[in-house]
């Protein structure tokens, strides 16, 4: 239970960061901790204390195996993870050769 | 050779991904390449997802599923059509064969046209998946392909303004997916599988209250996000402007509605199963849309952000229609889902051709121009009048539906937004017309010629379609909608057919 609170306490810390930091490359890394909390989350669900793989083999009983699923839906979801923090990251050096700033307050051309 | 239209199915992903491909690779070293084949591939697109809306008619069930590498659902990953993922492939296909069209003229002004169509394929391949797909993650990997590819694609000018709205837009983008992420993560440790239908099943008999409002929430601020119902819009207004005109044509015809409207109904209506409280939060939320956005509107001067903020009301129409939960405003809110689509892109893509020949879309600077761009002064008279409601156009109808439904199910004062709504949008389009259509013609733009042919297909072809879409009510081509509409009256229903139809 603990486990579960502690990947809650990283989701908000992220959220934070992405919510409250003027910095963009803040901003970028509260998202990717927002992913990693939801990833460890997505994990844990399947994963069982003292759990094994869960391989078959002959004249075996498994008792207690971890779910394997979740891991590979968790590789899927880091993948995508890097497309969009590396796309984030690609903008961002791109508006700080047009603004010459990483800080939000400045890049505010947009109104209305 | 006939195809079996099971084998159709996954078609809808492979084209435009091969084509991504392809347009990616030879797209820099044989000329007209990528336009021959972003060509080829929308329109086959556009006649698969017509055909496949016709054979699904004659079809026991009204569902087709396709298993991925053989694997019989539960297990695997399956591919559903059914009646609202054919209406909305059409809708998608459609938009998006006539947006082709226009980009192999407009593009001609960005530098790289074959980046463009491999993004734009990407696109419709992310939209086209996620209608399909019956598995709830690999609705998330779609609506990622999709989401990613139109983040670039708004920044595609690399210009400032537009490289913020881009990074606005991932940013808000990628905090929603989270969102949807972690609804999906709770609802597989609930119910240990991740096929919707199955899913579905298993939440009718297995009930827990705290993790499916849970879990709602998670879903509604994630799929409304995604498509901008109010408290959740800041992003609209920036990125659709800021795109250029023929991708704002899709994102604001059809992205927001597929990743969007059609994400919530899925998962509210087939999945977790509607209840009263979930729907009234959402004709609340699209009455507010519908008022606050057109309010907003009104006072705007850039052509395009007018139109994106129309988007956002428009939206809350769709949004009223379908939280309704009667036949008649389901019927209503999908129909209205079609038109807008359809004028929307038009009005957009009208904004392009301004830009394009005038090189300005401020409306203090435009005027007059009927004159010297009749097809595009003429084809947005119809599309402004569609927007607004007024008869003859496809839009009276949707809205017409709409506003009786509210009246029909006791929702006055939804109506009375709606119909307030209505007159506002008027009342800017009036404004559009006079500032940028009649009146004098500035001195500097005297010599401005009509677009190219390409764009004035696509423009003409749409409204076209604004003018017949009312049709679509005459009982002879009620199906269209009315299957959509079954499909989600049918709620958890879905289960009991897709997995019926996957033995």
């Amino acid at each position: 239970m603990v486990l579960y609170f502690l990947c809650l306490v990283l989701f908000c810390i992220g959220l934070y960061g992405v919510l409250r930091k003027r910095n963009i490359v803040k901003i970028i890394i509260g998202l990717g901790i927002i992913e990693y909390a939801v990833n460890l989350f997505f994990v844990l669900l399947g994963y069982r204390f003292y759990g094994r793989a869960p391989l078959h083999a002959v004249d075996q009983k498994i008792l207690n195996m971890v779910d394997p699923l979740p891991q590979a839906i968790v590789l899927t979801s880091i993948v995508i993870g890097l497309g969009i923090t590396a796309l984030l990251i690609a903008i961002a050096i791109r508006i700080y050769e047009r603004y010459g700033t990483f800080d939000i307050t400045k890049i505010k051309r947009l109104k209305g | 050779m006939m195809l079996k239209i099971v084998d159709i199915i996954p078609l809808f992903v492979v084209i435009p991904l091969g084509a991504a491909f392809l347009i990616s690779i030879l797209g820099k070293y044989i000329k007209h390449a990528s336009d021959v084949m972003v060509f080829i591939s929308s329109t086959l697109l556009l006649g698969f997802s017509i055909y496949s809306r016709i054979s699904l008619g004659h079809i026991e069930g009204k569902a087709l599923v396709y298993k991925v590498g053989g694997w019989v659902p539960p297990f695997g990953i399956a591919m559903v059509l059914d009646g609202l993922s054919s209406f909305m492939l059409v809708t998608v296909n459609l938009i998006a064969f006539f947006v082709m069209i226009y980009s192999l003229n407009y593009m001609e002004r960005y530098t790289d046209k074959p980046k463009f169509f491999t993004l734009f394929s990407l696109m419709v391949c992310g939209m086209n998946g996620m209608v399909l797909t019956g598995d709830i993650f690999n609705m998330f990997v779609f609506l990622e392909i999709a989401s990613i590819a139109s983040y670039a694609l708004v920044g595609f000018g690399t210009e400032a303004e537009e490289l913020e709205a881009s990074f606005k837009y991932a940013v808000m983008g990628s905090v929603a997916s989270s969102f949807i992420l972690l609804g999906i993560a709770f609802l597989y440790g609930f119910t240990s599988t991740l096929n919707m239908a199955d899913m579905a099943r298993i939440l009718s008999y297995k009930q827990n209250m705290y993790i499916i409002n849970f879990v709602s929430v998670l879903f509604l601020m994630g799929f409304g996000l995604k498509a901008a119902l109010v408290p959740f819009h800041a992003w609209l207004p920036d990125a659709h402007p800021s795109a250029p005109a023929s991708i704002s044509a899709m994102l604001s015809g059809v992205l927001i509605k597929t990743l969007g409207i059609y994400g919530l109904v899925r998962v509210f209506f087939n999945i977790i199963g509607s209840t009263k409280e979930y729907l009234s939060i959402l004709m609340f939320l699209g009455a507010v849309s519908m008022l606050v956005a057109v309010v907003l509107a009104l006072s705007q001067w850039d052509l395009k952000r007018l139109l994106a903020y129309h988007s956002i009301s428009q939206i809350g129409y769709i949004a009223l229609g379908i939280g309704l939960g009667t036949p008649l405003g389901i019927f209503g809110g999908l129909f209205h889902l079609f038109n807008h689509s359809i004028f929307k892109s038009l009005l957009f893509l009208n904004s392009g051709a301004i830009d394009y020949t005038l090189g300005t879309r401020d409306l203090r600077e435009t005027g007059g121009i009927a004159k010297v761009m009749p097809v595009t002064s003429r084809t947005n008279l119809v599309a402004s009048m569609s927007i607004a409601g007024i008869p003859p156009f496809n839009g009276f109808f949707s809205k017409a539906i709409i506003i009786i439904a509210c009246v029909e199910a006791g929702y006055f004062w939804y109506a009375l937004c709606a119909v307030i709504g209505s007159i506002l949008t008027l009342a800017s389009f009036m404004k559009v017309q006079k500032f940028t259509f009649l009146g004098t013609l500035k001195e500097r733009f005297i010599g401005v010629r009509e677009v190219p042919l390409g764009m004035r297909f696509s423009m003409v072809s749409l409204a076209f379609i604004c003018i017949i879409g009312g049709l679509l009510v005459i009982p002879h081509f009620r199906f269209f909608i009315g299957d959509a509409m079954h499909v989600i009256l049918k709620g958890t229903g879905y289960a009991s057919v897709v997995l019926e139809a996957s033995r």
